[in-house]
């Protein structure tokens, strides 16, 4: 109750409340703490959800999580069993969406921050990165299957799949990468440029390696998106079932369809009959425990370069 | 943003010429993803209109019909009908819900975050709400499905637990760390002597709160309630799953209804491709694309004008 | 001056380029031996079909057979694109979809039939009806049915506080949609507001936590959390139950044959596979499953 007014501001030795032994200024005291705890309440139902969920999905999917349950294929109709050809799926999707988009990404975000003139294309430009930001998933699904499953012809595949989730990824990692190349002082750029660098020399040497926490953070936190996706990859290369050996670590081909988490729990909640319960509760965990892992790791990474800055 | 004193092509006395032509490569290569995301746009657009175009122009589509009728019966053998109205009201009802619930408590968070907590709680609810925004929707869609339809059975008295509420709820759920995290940016925005000032006159928080900092970030938060917006119109998984994929007009919250994303998830893998009935779906694949793009407009507006003071 | 190939960052997006390359490269070395069928369609056959792939699997170990849903019309759209071997599908090909196939492919599509399903009405336990005639059924799903009401019927649904029928149904471009609609209603259209569920299993589901509501699906999906009707044509003739033997006698009214079709004659691996699931292995299977086998004597209604 004590604290100061502002976060941050040096306390006082009236505990900021130069007024509060007036009436007045008990009454604004009180009107401090009401708002204090009317936003407080606010902040806390929006919690409160959340650690519910979270909670009541790891205890029903409790009697079914173990690493054999990671590494099983499904077994009696998929009723029993495990998740690997599924989670190698999500595996697959990921690695080739993500190598796709970043490199696109990346290059798009430099080109967009250190050589675009403030014309108006390149305003449209910006326009277009935040419309495809917020194109629906299930829009970017038609667009997949109409270009890359018919028009260009790779059928319904893991390449279909991937380059659909490329697209989707593709605007938030611009926006993070132009993010992340702003930060950097315009005083570096100009150390370089007086000294006769080019701008390509000024970007290579000294731009990008000073954004790359802010670049890499921004391409990992796709994970979660390209991971936990289900419509894109439904109706461009995810199957229900696939038969895959237990534990292998390469088993689809470009060309293959195959499975993936997010689809495996839409069907397991909407197809497959009998099901022992805690079966798509821990497929769910996976999905949500893996996805939390990566984007922890992100934070990690953004942490340590952050410390590693001598800027 | 031009060195100084660079020609165009970036040569320079004395410069190798492989590192003049990597160089030169690499420009090129940086320029052509920079229109990459026009092109991807463009291409979605056409790719979309393509498929619909052939409906769209033919003597038996009838365009208020298909915006202003109920009746959407795309496989009837006797009287095939195309009216989407009662999708779009679901888009509408869903999304409003999910605002009603996700803006007061996700900007009630966000100023909350911003005003009035110390660094440590700060950090905590920070990584709190990049855990809710890290959940996929199918995810939430098997909640929906299997937590709130059972809890809304039991203690409220919907007929159904799939219904517009169970949807506005978890719609609401995904849209809030959006909100929360835009329009924290938008509060700190707000300069500190605004801050200063206010309370140099005497003000309590709240009055700085409501008085001085919501007029001062009103773009910021705008934008942030838009984006919202757009995160919840586009949400195809959550829904389907959720709202209990009926064609009517809700009444009421507890009726079931079905969106414009959902049906065209549900009904595309099913329909032959280059039919009529496919070239619908594409067809509300368009309007769903441009109610986005209007939503995204209007938010790019208003991040613009936050800029510009 | 320059350092090529450039600093770590540079370097770091080269590799993984480059890794993703050859991961790519790599997987598109032709598949040594082993051939993959794609087989896709019904979303009532679903299940039986993954069931058959995971156990065709130790019969044929080096044949991987592909399964995915999507409904009846995916699989025969698949087939009209070439783009899959076996289409499934709960319901006859129509007449218009044919001609496309052979439009597209220059190929007619085949017909294998690889069993029956007895479409089951299915209601909450709570609910105290035992059987139903397909006028009640009508009344109660057609476009200008005049049921909306349980107690309309006569009865109370405990449990049920709005007494609204809640009418579960499944998406309209689905097989099983599609025979229900012309066995029941008589190729009337469903009554709008109807919950359309993507998935068999979803509506047995919503039906068994519902106390208000009334679904129907595959006999096969059923749980023991819901009530499965008897079913009369008219009122007045016998409530046959949805099993193998009512189907085989042709008194179930609502059983549809399952359906398997093939682009021209099938030949090699897919003529094995489709083989072997017609032998009593396959059907064995199938009947566990919870579908009615092809009846021994051979066909037992078309």
């Amino acid at each position: 109750m004590h604290e100061p007014l502002r976060p941050g501001a040096p306390a006082r030795h009236d505990g900021g409340r130069p007024f509060a032994h007036t009436s007045f200024g008990r009454r604004k005291v009180r009107q401090e703490a009401a708002a204090r705890a009317v936003f407080l309440a606010m902040t806390l139902l929006m919690v409160a959800p959340l650690v519910a969920i979270v909670s009541h999905l790891v205890i029903e999917a409790w009697p079914a999580l173990s690493l054999e349950f990671l590494l099983d294929i499904p077994r009696e109709r998929m009723t029993t069993g495990g998740i690997w050809p599924a989670f190698v799926g999500t595996i697959y999707l990921v690695v080739i969406s993500l190598a796709v988009a970043a490199p696109i990404g990346v290059l798009a975000a430099v080109y967009l921050n250190e050589y675009a003139k403030d014309s108006w294309f390149n305003r449209v430009i910006s326009l277009a990165v935040i419309n495809l930001a917020g194109v629906p998933s299930i829009v970017h699904a038609l667009f997949g299957l109409g270009a890359f499953v018919y028009a260009a012809r790779f059928g319904f595949s893991v390449a279909a799949a991937s380059l659909t989730l490329a697209i989707m990824t593709l605007p938030v990692i611009i926006a993070s990468t132009r993010e992340a190349l702003s930060a950097v002082p315009m005083s570096f750029r100009e150390a370089c440029w007086n000294v006769g660098a080019t701008r390509w020399q000024t970007i290579r040497g000294v731009v990008l390696p000073n954004s790359t926490s802010g670049i890499l953070t921004g391409i990992i936190l796709q994970v979660s998106r390209a991971a936990g996706e289900t419509a894109p990859i439904m109706f461009t290369g995810a199957v229900l079932y696939k038969a895959v050996e237990r534990g292998t670590l390469l088993p689809y081909y470009l060309d293959d369809q195959c499975m993936a988490l997010s689809m495996h729990l839409y069907v397991l909640t909407t197809q497959v009959p009998n099901v022992a319960p805690a079966i798509p509760y821990a497929t769910a965990v996976v999905l949500l425990g893996s996805v939390l892992l990566v984007n922890g790791s992100a934070i990690g990474l953004r942490i340590w370069l952050r410390n590693r800055k001598r800027w | 943003m031009t060195p100084p004193g660079t020609t165009r092509s970036g040569a320079r006395p004395g410069r190798p010429f492989v590192s003049l032509a990597a160089e030169r490569a690499m420009e090129a290569a940086i320029r052509l993803s920079g229109i990459s995301a026009i092109v991807f746009v463009l291409a979605i657009f056409f790719f979309i209109f393509r498929e619909a175009a052939p409906v769209l122009f033919s003597d038996e589509f009838k365009p208020l019909e298909f915006l202003f009728s109920v009746q959407w019966y795309p496989t009837s053998v006797v009287d095939i009908r195309y009216g989407t109205l009662a999708l779009t009201a679901g888009t509408v009802g869903v999304t409003l819900v999910a605002m009603l619930l996700a803006v007061p408590f996700g900007l009630g968070a966000a100023i909350f975050v911003s005003e009035f907590c110390g660094r440590r709680l700060r950090e905590t609810l920070k990584i709190v709400i990049e855990i809710l925004a890290a959940i996929p929707s199918v995810v939430w869609g098997f909640v929906a499905l299997t937590v709130i339809s059972r809890l809304m059975v039991s203690y409220t008295s919907a007929p159904v637990g799939v219904n517009m509420l169970n949807g506005g709820i978890v719609l609401a759920l995904m849209s809030v760390p959006i909100i929360v995290s835009i329009g924290e940016d938008a509060l700190k925005a707000v300069p500190d002597s605004y801050r200063e000032a206010a309370l140099a006159m005497g003000a309590t928080r709240w009055q700085l709160v409501v008085r001085v900092l919501l007029p001062a970030a009103r773009n910021g938060l705008l934008a942030a309630v838009l984006l919202g917006v757009g995160r919840a119109v586009g949400e195809t998984m959550a829904v389907l799953m959720a709202t209990g994929h009926a064609v009517q007009i809700p009444h009421g919250l507890l009726d079931s209804v079905r969106t414009l994303t959902a049906n065209i998830a549900a009904e595309l893998g099913e329909a032959p491709a280059g039919s009529a009935h496919y070239r619908v779906l594409f067809l509300t694949g368009i309007q769903l694309f441009i109610l986005t793009f209007v939503v995204n407009l209007a938010a790019d507006l208003a991040i613009r004008g936050v800029r510009r003071k | 001056m320059t350092r090529w190939p450039g600093p770590p960052t540079v370097r770091v997006l080269l590799l993984a380029s480059l890794f993703a390359a050859v991961a790519a490269g790599a997987s598109c070395r032709p598949k040594t031996g082993g051939t993959a069928i794609q087989n896709k369609g019904s979303d009532t056959m679903v299940n039986v079909a993954q069931a058959w792939a995971e156990a065709y699997r130790l019969v044929a170990p080096d044949v991987n057979v592909e399964v995915s849903g999507g409904g009846s019309g995916t699989g025969i759209a698949a087939l009209t694109a070439g783009t899959v071997h076996i289409a499934n599908a709960s319901r006859d090909v129509k007449p218009e979809e044919a001609e496309q196939v052979r439009r597209n492919t220059g190929l007619s599509p085949v017909d294998h039939k690889v069993g029956y399903d007895a479409l089951a009405v299915y209601v909450h336990p709570n609910n105290p009806l035992e059987a139903i005639t397909f006028e009640t059924l009508s009344g109660i799903y057609r476009e200008d049915g005049p049921l909306v009401r349980w107690q309309q019927l006569g009865f109370s649904v405990p449990g049920c506080r709005s007494d609204e029928i809640v009418r579960v149904s499944r998406q309209s471009s689905s097989g099983t949609y599609d025979f229900f609609r012309e066995r029941v209603l008589n190729k009337r259209d469903f009554k709008l507001g109807s919950r359309d569920l993507n998935g068999s299993k979803e509506v047995v589901e919503l039906v068994g936590t519902t106390p208000c509501a009334i679904g129907y699906s595959g006999m096969g999906y059923a749980t023991a959390h819901v009530k499965m009707l008897k079913v009369a044509r008219r009122a007045g003739e016998p409530a046959y139950p949805p099993t193998v033997e009512a189907t085989w006698a042709r008194a179930y009214p609502i059983a549809r044959s399952l359906h398997m079709y093939t682009l021209g004659e099938p030949a090699g691996p897919v003529k094995a596979y489709l083989d072997w699931v017609l032998s009593p292995d396959g059907q064995r299977i199938l009947q566990e499953s919870g579908y009615v086998p092809v009846p021994p004597s051979g066909e037992a209604r078309r």
